[in-house]
């Protein structure tokens, strides 16, 4: 019973490790019973309601919001209990904010089924039965085997079977799945009959899982009275949905991943959300007001029956209650007189405000993206926001943890010289040699020597050989003519000298730019690698002669074992196995005598900042190829630990191996990376830089990015400095850290922090990832949490960080602790690379920078820059300004609301406690909605209190506010005292006032509406002036709003008050407000309350911006009226 | 707290995911737009307060504000008021026996007399007031007590007045008009002003007692139900207000145009006051000739008929005669609120000055930017 409930719910398959699948829907064997086993549908539903349930379920998600959820319980007080003002005043404004979501929800579904329907009734051939059907794309099953032309996408997770290309290959791009616009080569299982009808197999894989690269399976052909094949199946022949077919006609595959379960389906789920620190701050605001809010309605409720106490007041004569509110319990009555206050005080948390942050943010973040500044020509792309959650906090970041490659440097790869048996050779354009091979007198060999030509053509051969590369094919040329090819190479080779520019022309393709850079330098040195046809690697060497090379077998890179391998078998027969890699992982495996020659050569070239590599070759004797081959070919069709086992076998077959010499490739700096890691320092942000590079070339790039001057005094903690004394270890590491501790931390003079003051000795820290790790996982519990600490301090403490040989995970783990460390400081990884995914994710903020090594970081990334340069607008611009506003945006909002609730608490004392409201329901609604509300959303959106190219050439004005200084308890009781101040100069001067009600001249009174139509009046006026005052940056926008938004109010005010509604029970403000402008006092009352509320504030700013600035100064550095101008200035 | 959870970010996972379904023609290339708008280059006026700026502002509210706050002064002197409490707490006070001797069903309305001089005569048109203490009018329950569709002439709720009129909405199981406890507790004394003259006589002050309600209210908001005429008919079926002697469409037998819910007594009531010491527009006194003052100096009578109790919320009735000036009543308060703000405007200019003075010798470079 259980089981088929299981499997009605889909999730029978689940429990199970792997899939079988019948290629072409057919049982493998005819004695084995057929069981279809079920698989979802191909079928894409990425949308989150159907039409039936969308009000449900979207009222239910957005009511869980606690806000949300708040404000219906008040409209729901609203509704049970007899409450001051009606459930409209607060069902208004919360039923346009649930609307407002719901449309746009709705319409993003609605899109999302647009889309859905488009993909999934999208026509695909499928092969039934040996004939064509065309299908819609939905209706394929598991098992299916469908045809796929050129330029289509892949309709579903398909395992290639045949392909139009002759050696059984196809292209595909990523571009829709990872960005990845390269091709990748995919290949045909092997061994597969031409003719897929008489196929008959199955095929045995995992579950699906998101891991897009990552594939296991294994395939078993049945043919006719023969042993069934086995064949294992890896992310090479698997073809994802989303990618499209290139430079290949046609393929046919068989499904194996069907709609939801595709890989691309399953890589929907979003990221964990962020959030920022200002939204913390709006939160311990909230609860402020929240607890002003419980204490304003608890002393009226208490004011209330101690003023009934007294006799005839409770209900006197004229004042009668119904006899209902006379049976109430006293106790129940009290509880329902403070659920009234609170409703009527209830105005003083805003609904507006979190839609006019979800706007301000949404629409702010365009501004990011239509920011031309940030379009990079050579990409033809501009920046890209992929939450829009955080825009303030790119104001704030203290840390900035960037990638090494990619970032700082432009992963532009070019071949600069090599070594081979410790001979130097450096390329040079003007070369007098034939070939461009020369050699220079490095300072290790002081007479012009050479290796011998065979070591240099082993060498060379290694570089054409050891490689994922492919050779880029003429689109116009026909495809699958191998002699076409060659002919064309043959006339090149006729031309000898001029080989490069068609070469280049027709390019390479891999995965990482080191290895076309070692392919193109190998180029240089006359051999050239032609490209690899039916595993047949072809090179052209010297003397223009094609060398052959059988491609057995490929160890691929991995970051762990940091290195890859070919296996290769020549034309006489010989097996040889080269190996390149990063010199630590060489240097263990190969032969020690040879190491110290090319060691030399290697710290030297990473000094100077190159990417070295060494290279390694071994023969390998017929009984050791059969061992590695079977061993490889064993681990290859592991179902389970595949990798695991994967590993092992490289690592057995990767010994013994001799060194022959070792590149040095360079990586050119971003353009403006030092400027913008200066500027980035000016700006009081402490970067770190963490890379899996060695560190003699990280340290070399952190000069050339001025991250360390030439007088910073460097501390080193890494295995070398480590392995230094005689004493363990352990021991060295706490004498280290506490020397570095003494020497950051303790010497520095109390009271100055350590990046502020520039004249003083600055510090570098640099760590290696080994070293991190012990200081990380220390063995004794007590000196780990120590360690850590006296880190973290001398990190503080320093201008600059190198993390170098970091992986991927302690990245993460670094951003981690910075994060966590005391004050919590923000922190912002930007990074381009799969490895630096764990890092942006990890960070608050997290960058990805568009670059060549795939669009991982840009998926994964809060936002998305083409350039590192664009970083210093990103923070000191767009992240500076938004900050401002957004602070200013949420003070203003507190500020406006306790101003306008204040005199409504006020006039409590006035009415008996009755819970009467001052002001007219229409009021207490509009009051956020429309009269208060566009100005400051403008304002939020368009203020410049300091011109964006001010705030780029002064760097120190983002320190102003660092560390949340707008938000901060300063600054937000400021703001409240401003609106206690407002709240009673509005009340009182209109009690004043009415002390004699008779104020016009025909000697006619004023009413309880008239009293607070004017103290509104004087509120929305001293309001949205006092933004005005504050606006630095008027445009035409702000203009049109806020004098907009005053007009709207008078207008509507003398509609509202000049008919009589139908639909009002009550027509209060029948003609108050025109008979209000009629009374000369009234006019005069208003213009002075107004001006006295604003006084403080103009004298205010005028105090703290006592008369420095000159015409042109001003017109610069525009000064900020909400917070500390800076002291630089003057 | 309550922002945690209050984002919409979740799902904008989604549009993305959506489109890359579209395939390759996802990938967009657009270079921004190279507006003003876009790239937040819109010309901006940057208006800049320093000293220099502000100073002369200071001077210029200043000097206007203290005229005016002085003029205001001036005005509100000059009008007259007087004041007569006549609740009869007092036990001294004349009507301390209608006072205390008060019953809603007495058929006999006590009358009680206040005899009072002015020093100075009243020149223009002088408005009678009366003017209550301790009268919560604001009181919530008793603000709500009315319904406005009834007393704008609407026949249905003529007939089923609003729930908010509880527990003033029917009587005897008729329906209350006017309802509500507004209504029911109508200021029902009448006053009567009389001028002693030189021999002896006392001569009846006239007073009018049409114009004391908006104009508004008395045209557009309140309606008697079926037009003017007849207001007996259109009364039928209903009850008059608990309190009351006589019905609505007694209130002023003699004027059609005053009668009902039209009656501008009645208005002037049902426009709740602010505070809880208020004063209502009872009369006015229209000034005869311009030779004679409108109320000259000497010896008067206040007549009233005793028919509202305050005293059992301890509250206090007064009339007050008053003359009216283009600012309204008597009120120094916007005088004096003038001329400080004035003043102060006026002396902070002055500290600015100085501090400017002293700031400007020392950085003779920093200029006032105009």
């Amino acid at each position: 019973m259980l089981r088929r409930l299981n499997r009605l719910l889909g999730g029978d398959e689940r429990r199970v490790d792997s899939r079988t699948i019948y290629v072409g829907r057919q049982p493998g064997s005819t004695n084995e019973a057929f069981i279809p086993p079920k698989f979802c549908d191909n079928r894409i539903v990425s949308s989150k309601y159907t039409v039936w349930n969308f009000l449900p379920k979207n009222l239910f998600e957005q009511f869980r919001r606690i806000a949300n959820f708040y404000f219906l319980i008040i409209f729901l007080v609203q509704v049970i209990v007899d409450t001051p003002t009606s459930p409209v005043t607060s069902g208004l404004p919360l039923f346009f904010v649930i609307t407002v979501t719901a449309i746009k929800q709705g319409y993003e579904d609605w899109l999302r089924h647009k889309a859905d329907y488009e993909v999934n009734k999208y026509r695909v051939t499928v092969l039934e039965d040996g004939r064509r059907i065309s299908k819609e794309s939905e209706k394929i099953k598991v098992g299916d085997v469908v045809e796929v032309v050129e330029d289509e996408t892949f309709p579903c997770d398909l395992i290639l079977l045949q392909s139009s290309r002759d050696d059984g290959t196809c292209f595909v791009t990523t571009a829709s799945l990872d960005g990845e616009s390269n091709h990748k080569t995919h290949y045909t299982v092997p061994d597969i009959e031409k003719d897929l009808e008489m196929l008959c197999a199955t095929i045995e894989c995992e579950q699906p899982q998101p891991d897009l690269y990552k594939f296991v399976g294994r395939m078993q052909i049945y043919r006719n009275n023969q042993e069934s094949v086995v064949r294992s199946l890896g992310p090479e022949n698997l073809l994802l949905k989303g990618a499209t077919l290139k430079n290949t006609k046609k393929i046919c595959g068989v499904a194996v991943y069907t709609g939801m379960e595709t890989k691309m389906a399953l890589n929907y789920q979003g990221k964990s959300q962020k959030r920022s620190a200002v939204e913390k701050s709006i939160n311990a605001f909230l609860l402020v007001y929240l607890c002003i809010l419980l204490s304003k309605a608890l002393v009226c409720t208490t004011l209330k029956y101690v003023w009934q106490s007294k006799p005839g007041q409770d209900e006197p004569w004229y004042n009668e209650k119904t006899p209902r509110e006379k049976e109430t319990n006293l106790y129940l009555k009290m509880f329902t007189d403070f659920l009234s206050f609170m409703v009527l005080f209830n105005f003083i948390i805003p609904v507006s405000m979190y839609v006019t942050v979800e706007m301000q943010k949404f629409l702010g973040s365009l501004f990011i993206t239509w920011d031309k500044d940030f379009f990079d020509p050579e990409i033809k792309e501009g920046a890209l926001v992929n939450t829009s959650d955080l825009n303030e906090e790119l104001g704030q970041v203290e840390y900035v943890f960037t990638d090494k490659t990619g970032t700082l440097t432009q992963n532009n790869m070019e071949f600069i010289e090599c070594c081979i048996d410790g001979f130097q050779y450096t390329y040079r354009d003007t070369a007098s040699e034939l070939d461009g091979f020369c050699v220079t007198d490095g300072p290790v060999s002081k007479l012009p020597q050479k290796a011998s030509t065979e070591r240099e053509e082993l060498f060379l051969r290694a570089l054409c050989l050891c490689h994922t590369v492919q050779v880029k094919e003429p689109t116009e040329q026909d495809q699958g003519q191998g002699g076409g090819l060659l002919d064309q190479v043959d006339g090149l080779g006729v031309d000898g000298e001029v080989l490069q520019p068609p070469q280049e022309e027709k390019g390479f393709i891999a995965s990482s730019p080191d290895e076309i850079a070692l392919v193109k330098g190998a180029v240089r040195y006359g051999f050239t690698f032609l490209g690899l046809e039916n595993k047949v690697m072809k090179i052209l060497n010297r003397n223009k002669d094609v060398e052959m090379y059988e491609l057995l077998h490929v160890l691929n890179f991995d970051p762990v074992r940091r290195r890859m391998s070919v296996i290769v078998r020549s034309r006489s027969g010989d097996t040889l196995l080269f190996c390149k890699g990063a010199d630590a992982s060489i240097f263990p495996r190969v032969r020690q005598e040879e190491v110290e020659r090319i060691r030399m050569h290697v710290d030297r070239n990473a000094k100077e900042g190159y990417r070295t590599l060494c290279v390694a070759y071994k023969y390998l004797s017929a009984e050791e190829y059969a061992q590695a081959d079977a061993g490889l070919r064993e681990a290859r069709l592991a179902l389970q630990d595949r990798e695991e086992k994967l590993m092992a076998v490289y690592n057995q077959v990767e010994t013994g191996m001799s060194l022959i010499g070792a590149t040095a490739v360079e990586d050119r700096l971003q353009e403006e990376a030092a400027e913008t890691m200066e500027s980035l320092q000016g700006a009081g942000i402490k970067i770190w830089v963490l890379t899996g590079d060695k560190m003699e070339t990280a340290k070399s790039t952190c000069y050339a990015c001025r991250l360390f001057q030439r007088n910073t005094e460097l501390l080193e903690l890494t295995v070398r400095t480590l392995e230094d004394g005689r004493m363990r270890r352990e021991a060295r590491l706490h004498e280290l850290l506490i020397e570095y501790h003494k020497k950051a931390v303790q010497d520095v003079p109390p009271g100055v922090t350590r990046s502020w003051c520039s004249d003083s000795q600055d510090y570098g820290f640099i760590i290696d990832g080994a070293s991190l790790s012990m200081v990380l996982n220390c063995s004794h519990e007590s000196n780990s949490s120590l360690y850590k600490n006296l880190f973290l301090q001398i990190c503080q403490n320093c201008t600059a960080v190198l993390c170098c040989r970091m992986a991927p995970l302690q990245k993460a783990q670094i951003v981690k602790m910075v994060k966590n460390s005391k004050g919590s400081p923000i922190t912002l990884s930007i990074g381009d690379g799969a490895n630096d995914v764990s890092m942006i994710l990890e960070a608050h903020v997290g960058i990805g920078i568009k670059g060549k090594e795939g669009r991982q970081a840009v998926r994964n990334s809060d936002y998305a820059i083409p350039k590192l340069k664009h970083l210093k607008k990103l923070l000191l611009a767009h992240g500076h300004l938004y900050y401002v506003r957004i602070a200013h945006l949420v003070q203003y909002f507190f500020y406006k609301n306790l101003c306008f609730i204040l005199p409504q608490f006020l006039y409590q004392f006035f009415c008996g406690y009755s819970q009467q409201p001052l002001y007219d329901a229409a009021y207490l609604t509009m009051y956020n909605i429309c009269f208060t509300s566009m100005p400051i959303l403008a304002y939020s959106l368009l203020e410049q209190h300091i011109c964006i190219d001010v705030l780029l050439e002064n760097a120190t004005l983002y320190r102003a506010i660092a560390k949340n200084a707008m938000l901060r308890w300063g600054p937000f009781i400021k703001w409240t005292l401003q609106g206690v101040f407002h709240g009673l100069v509005f009340f009182f001067g209109v009690r004043y006032l009415f002390s004699n009600p008779a104020l016009q001249n025909n000697g006619q009174v004023f009413g309880n509406w008239s009293y607070g139509t004017i103290v509104f009046t004087v509120l929305v006026f001293t309001v949205t002036l006092k933004l005005a005052l504050d606006t630095r940056h008027w445009t035409w926008l702000n203009h049109f709003v806020i004098w907009g938004s005053l007009a709207f109010y008078v207008v509507f005010s003398f509609f509202w008050g000049g008919i009589i509604w139908p639909f009002l029970s009550q027509q209060r403000l029948c003609s108050v407000f025109a008979k209000m402008l009629s009374s000369l006092s009234v006019w005069l009352v208003i213009i002075l309350l107004i001006l006295l509320s604003l006084l403080p504030e103009i004298l205010l700013v005028v105090f703290r911006n006592p008369f420095a600035p000159r015409p042109r100064q001003a017109a610069a550095a525009v000064t900020p009226l909400s917070y500390k101008h800076l002291k630089e200035h003057e | 707290m309550m922002a945690s959870s209050y984002s919409t970010k979740e799902e904008d996972g989604h549009p993305s995911g959506a489109s890359s379904h579209g395939g390759p023609g996802a990938v967009k290339s657009k270079k921004p737009d190279n507006t003003a708008f876009k790239q937040q280059r819109l010309p901006a006026w940057q208006p800049i307060l320093t000293a220099g700026t502000v100073l002369p502002a200071f001077f210029v509210i200043g000097l206007i504000f203290i005229p005016i706050g002085i003029g205001l002064y001036v005005t509100s002197n000059n009008i007259k008021e007087y004041e007569i409490d006549y609740t009869g707490a007092d036990i001294n006070s004349s009507c301390y026996s209608c006072a205390k001797s008060y019953s809603w069903n007495s058929t006999t309305s006590c009358v009680c007399s206040v005899e009072f001089i002015l020093e100075q005569p009243f020149e223009s048109n002088v408005f009678m007031y009366y003017g209550l203490s301790n009268f919560y009018q604001n009181h919530r329950r008793y603000v709500k007590s009315r319904d406005d569709s009834q007393l704008n002439g609407d026949q249905s709720a003529l007939m089923n007045p609003s729930k908010e009129c509880e527990p003033y909405r029917t009587s005897d199981g008729k329906p209350i008009a006017p309802c509500g406890a507004i209504a029911n507790s109508l200021f029902n004394d009448t006053l009567e002003l009389y001028y002693v003259d030189s021999n002896g006589t006392r001569n009846a002050v006239p007073l009018v007692k049409k114009g004391i309600a908006w104009y508004t209210d008395k045209h557009v908001k309140f309606r008697n139900p079926g037009g003017n005429n007849n207001l007996t008919v259109a009364f039928q079926g209903t009850a008059k207000p608990v309190n009351w002697a006589k019905p609505v469409y007694e209130l002023d037998p003699s004027d059609p145009d005053n009668n009902g819910f039209i009656n501008e007594d009645f208005i002037v009531w049902m426009r709740t006051a602010a505070l809880p010491t208020f004063r209502k527009l009872y009369r006015i006194i229209q000034k005869k000739s311009s030779t004679t003052p409108t109320l000259p100096s000497g010896k008067y009578f206040l007549n009233i008929t005793y028919n509202y109790p305050v005293l059992s919320f301890d509250g206090r009735k007064r009339v007050i005669l008053s003359t009216i000036s283009w600012m309204g009543g008597k009120n120094p308060f916007l005088g004096i609120a003038y001329i400080t703000v004035g003043s102060m405007c006026f002396f902070l200019g002055v500290v600015l000055l100085i501090i400017h003075h002293k700031y400007d010798t020392r950085n003779s470079s920093a200029d006032i930017p105009n």
